[in-house]
């Protein structure tokens, strides 16, 4: 595995955060399964060192634009699981109030701009948000998260030039986990797709996005670079989602094998290769990895009951917020 | 007091809140050095330089968006978006982004934006270039709208627009921008919501909006030298509506045409046409009615084309049965 320089309280909280994201998706899904949540979500699990290595490159005054895959991205940049347990089931302590549900929660106050329900559609947000940033002479990094399949859209493309022309202080993300929904990324998407990104000019780079430190390392070069003036940057991340497109979409095997998401399972694991890792280095034990883990497990848990207890929104909210004063 | 243009107006209400506010800041297409095709941003890059009078590519969803996520994080962007049109191609960033960060982050996100752009038709422009699509944007709930009827409100509605904490779109009649207007010296800001009664009447209210408004007017002169009187309003923003004001006024006139340059067939007119039955049907001694553009693609040929918009003439002509108690076939 690749190293950076951070000290153990970091490795630690890496390693923390991402079994954060795992847990809250386990719980998520059985919400899902119990039919106690309204809707459907995106799974994150499988891609925590992605959310993780790069949010940890980032302080709070750093953006990010979110997904509707967007849980991963909510807890690396701060969330707690109590109000993002309410949005997802609808509360009124949720992080939106129950207004957006799993596909736009996002803690605000940690600098999480919103996940974003339309494919590609918060490129415009990041990129406006590093032109504010250079305008006001402000050292902020905004990172737009997206998936492979957003590479489609020609929003990107658009903003990639300006963002290029005016050097702003951005970083597109794609998480590319192989399908663009239901279909494999090589069908729909042609040649490379870091020349995309090299075609503006800007330095575009792959990493394994299931190796959190390679995946931190490179995140915190560039954040350091882009805080200078030197960005923009684009990363592809290679990672692999182990759900289906969502919670509902069970029966996959017209579209990718048992056997390919196994072998990612199994030995490709983000948080698994890290936890041997940490173990291997001396920075924590077997033993102290396990309570870490049942602490979290029992976080989720106590979040979830809190979160199926807690009141609905009045209904006189319902035209609230539709307009600022 | 001083006349100046509708271009004028917009500039200078532009320039006032850049030099008040320093997150006030401008993008589009051609609006440095060339001050937009239209010119009314002229001399603001010379004041305020490029970091605030920033030129875009040709790329309406990318600045758009961009102008979002600004807005999103302390700026307050104004886009120039050079026509109507155009509208169509930043229906995502605007209506699905911009409309929407305040109500499904639970109001912690706020989006203070303008997008300034035109409409009008009778320019010889044809399909593209020739739209009101008002009601396009009026329809999403999260967006503000206004429609300056002459430079006086131009300028009034802007600083209003630039200092609210929502998107705002404002359509400016492009065949109104050399007309001129008294604007006075010293600052004034338009509330939004607030309809202005240009002229009172007591047979008939003419209700219209930005370049009707002179159709309306107009019809008024003419139904004057006939003997009916009719009032004509402007509800200056239809997001939000000043109901109350144009309900008063049907009360006292029971009769009302509402004017607009959009199409006719679920427009402006025929939500204003709508909430005036709901609400004061029982003042009401004639049908509401409607006056849109035709529902036809603008056409180039002037001869067809001036036939498409509302006219003074054929306000006139429907006033005066309204009030003579004809039904009238509205199309």
């Amino acid at each position: 595995m690749a190293k950076a320089k951070t000290n153990t309280e970091d490795y630690l909280r890496m390693y923390a955060q991402m079994v954060r994201i795992r847990t809250f998706e386990d719980n998520a899904n059985q919400l899902y399964l119990s039919a106690k949540m309204p809707g459907l979500t995106h799974m994150y699990s499988g891609e925590e060192a992605v959310a993780v290595g790069i949010c940890e490159a980032l302080t709070d005054d750093d953006r990010i634009t979110s997904t509707h895959r967007g849980h991963g991205h909510c807890v690396a940049k701060g969330a707690e699981f109590k109000q993002m347990f309410c949005e997802l089931l609808g509360k009124e302590e949720g992080y939106c109030r129950g207004k957006g549900g799993s596909m736009h929660i996002a803690d605000q106050s940690h600098g999480n701009l919103g996940a974003n329900a339309i494919v590609g559609g918060s490129m415009g947000i990041a990129t406006g948000s590093a032109l504010r940033a250079k305008l006001q002479g402000s050292d902020d990094v905004t990172v737009c998260f997206f998936g492979d399949g957003a590479t489609a859209q020609g929003l990107w493309y658009e903003v990639m030039n300006m963002a290029a022309l005016w050097q702003l202080p951005v970083i597109y993300a794609c998480e590319n986990n192989g399908y663009s929904e239901y279909t494999r990324t090589e069908e729909i998407a042609a040649g490379s797709i870091t020349a995309r990104a090299e075609a503006f000019g800007i330095e575009a780079h792959q990493v394994d996005g299931q190796d959190v430190l390679a995946v931190n390392g490179l995140t915190r070069k560039l954040v350091e670079r882009a805080r200078k003036g030197e960005g923009p940057f684009f990363i592809e991340l290679m990672t692999y989602r182990y759900h289906g497109h969502h919670v509902g979409d069970i029966n996959r095997e017209y579209y990718r094998s048992k056997d390919e998401e196994k072998d990612w399972k199994e030995n490709r694991d983000p948080i698994v290769r890290f936890r041997s890792w940490l173990v291997a280095e001396g920075i924590a034990t077997e033993e102290e990895i396990e309570a870490m883990n049942a602490k979290i497990e029992t976080d989720a848990s106590e979040a979830v009951a809190y979160a199926e207890a807690a009141p609905y929104p009045d209904m006189s909210e319902v035209d609230m917020h539709v307009y600022a004063d | 007091m001083r006349e100046i243009t509708l271009s004028q107006a917009v500039n200078e209400a532009i320039a006032e809140e850049m030099r008040r506010d320093g997150t006030v800041f401008l993008m589009g297409e051609d609006v440095a050095e060339a001050g937009t095709p239209f010119k009314v941003l002229s001399g603001l890059v010379e004041e305020f330089g490029t970091e605030r009078v920033i030129d875009t590519p040709i790329s309406e969803p990318g600045f758009v968006g961009m102008a979002v996520g600004a807005a999103m994080t302390g700026a307050r962007p104004i886009v120039d978006l050079m026509f109507g049109d155009f509208i169509y191609l930043v229906m995502d960033q605007l209506c699905n982004q911009a409309a929407k960060q305040h109500y499904m982050s639970g109001g912690k996100l706020t989006v203070p934006m303008v997008l300034r752009t035109n409409m009008g038709a009778t320019r010889r422009s044809a399909a593209q270039h020739s739209q009101s699509l008002q009601a396009l944007v009026a329809h999403i709930p999260g967006l503000k709208v206004a429609m300056p009827s002459s430079a006086y409100e131009a300028k009034g509605l802007m600083k209003t627009a630039i200092r609210d904490n929502n998107p705002v779109v404002i359509f400016e009649d492009k065949l109104m921008y050399q007309d001129k207007a008294p604007v006075p010296e010293e600052e004034y800001l338009i509330p939004f919501g607030e309809a202005h009664i240009k002229r009172e009447g007591s047979d008939i209210t003419l209700i219209a909006t930005s370049s009707m408004v002179q159709v309306a007017e107009k019809a008024a002169e003419m139904l004057a030298s006939e003997g009916i009187s009719a009032e004509v309003i402007d509800p200056r923003t239809i997001v939000p509506l000043d109901e109350a004001t144009l309900l008063d006024s049907v009360r006292k006139t029971s009769r009302a045409i509402v004017i607009d340059e959009g199409h006719q067939s679920y427009g402006v007119t025929a939500e204003i046409a709508s909430r005036l039955n709901e609400k004061a049907f029982y003042h009401l001694d004639a049908p509401v009615l409607r006056m849109g553009a035709m529902d036809v693609p603008v056409p180039f040929s002037p001869a067809l084309e001036d036939t498409t918009v509302p006219t003074p003439e054929g306000v006139t002509d429907n006033a005066r049965r309204l009030c003579a108690g004809e039904m009238i076939d509205a199309a």
